[in-house]
């Protein structure tokens, strides 16, 4: 069993971070919603306050790192240019997707939307994390900071949401290959 | 815990204007806008792409994404500098805000793009 280190930083870029941020993201957004209303029985302890504030430092994190390996490590992999003459475009997947008229929408609408949309997702998340951190419950208090903060939330869902399904499908029709190759494991011989 | 809300004002919580709160969000969504503008316009322009690819291996998308962050920092700082203590019109703002990062959303989006 193997892996080449471009498919390795694809999964640590996707199912590492990617997916790691949509998960946490649905529980941010109830846990956000809950502690900043003030109907009761939803009254919050300062615990769960702290709590929700390491979750959504570890949500910019999370964002962070998957727009950053995403930019500067993998679509470098992915935009490369094969050299004059070349026929194989496996190693080039832009090429491999524009050299088709059936997988040439995966470039020209999925990854032209999923480069630019992505970047919302740190911007707005690290807004959400400043605000709860700086007003915690008292956000409850300023109903337009609250509905505002939950809106950029949820956008930053969506926003995950369309880079992960278009970074998932274009690497199912055009995988970034190449590098070195990592042996996980020895196979036995039948 | 509740706190009284009478008398002794030393142990009494301060309470929070909302002014921060209004300067981080509208600076996102100043960063956002930015970020949907320049991906735009680097589209549109063959001289704006060549300006913004600040690191080659990643194209203009360098250049879009890191002048969009420090115009959203610089905004932040100078948002949160100057509305830190005080309050704010909170609805209108955010309301600009959202729309904002509607438009930023919509901009970014390739069949819009086309259409200009």
């Amino acid at each position: 069993m193997e892996i080449t280190t471009r498919a390795l930083w694809t999964l640590i870029h996707g199912l590492g971070f990617g997916v790691l941020y949509l998960l946490a993201c649905s529980g941010a957004l109830m846990e956000l919603y809950r502690l900043t209303t003030s109907s009761p029985p939803s009254e919050s302890t300062p615990k769960q306050e702290h709590l929700l504030k390491v979750y959504l430092l570890t949500m910019v994190v999370l964002a962070w790192s998957a727009v950053l390996t995403g930019t500067y490590v993998i679509y470098p992999w992915y935009r490369a240019a094969p050299p004059p003459g070349t026929t194989d475009l496996s190693m080039f997947p832009q090429r491999l997707l524009m050299s088709s008229p059936t997988t040439i929408g995966w470039h020209s609408l999925g990854m032209e939307w999923k480069e630019h949309v992505a970047w919302f997702v740190p911007i707005s998340i690290t807004m959400v994390a400043f605000v709860f951190i700086r007003y915690g419950r008292d956000l409850k208090n300023h109903q337009k900071l609250r509905a505002a903060v939950l809106s950029f939330a949820a956008a930053s869902f969506v926003a995950a949401g369309i880079a992960g399904f278009f970074g998932a499908m274009i690497n199912k029709y055009a995988p970034v290959q190449g590098g070195h190759t990592i042996q996980l494991s020895q196979g036995e011989e039948r | 815990m509740n706190t009284p809300n009478n008398s002794d004002s030393t142990n009494a919580p301060v309470a929070l204007t909302n002014g921060s709160g209004a300067a981080a969000i509208l600076a996102a969504s100043v960063g956002a806008f930015t970020l949907a503008l320049l991906a735009c316009a680097s589209d549109k322009s063959a001289a704006v792409k060549s300006i913004l690819i600040f690191y080659k291996p990643t194209g203009p998308l360098s250049g879009v994404t890191t002048a969009a962050i420090l115009i959203w920092l610089f905004t932040w700082g100078i948002l949160e500098w100057r509305w830190r203590n005080r309050t704010v019109a909170a609805g209108r703002i955010t309301a600009v805000a959202l729309a904002m990062l509607g438009l930023s959303l919509l901009l970014t989006f390739p069949p819009v793009i086309d259409l200009f």
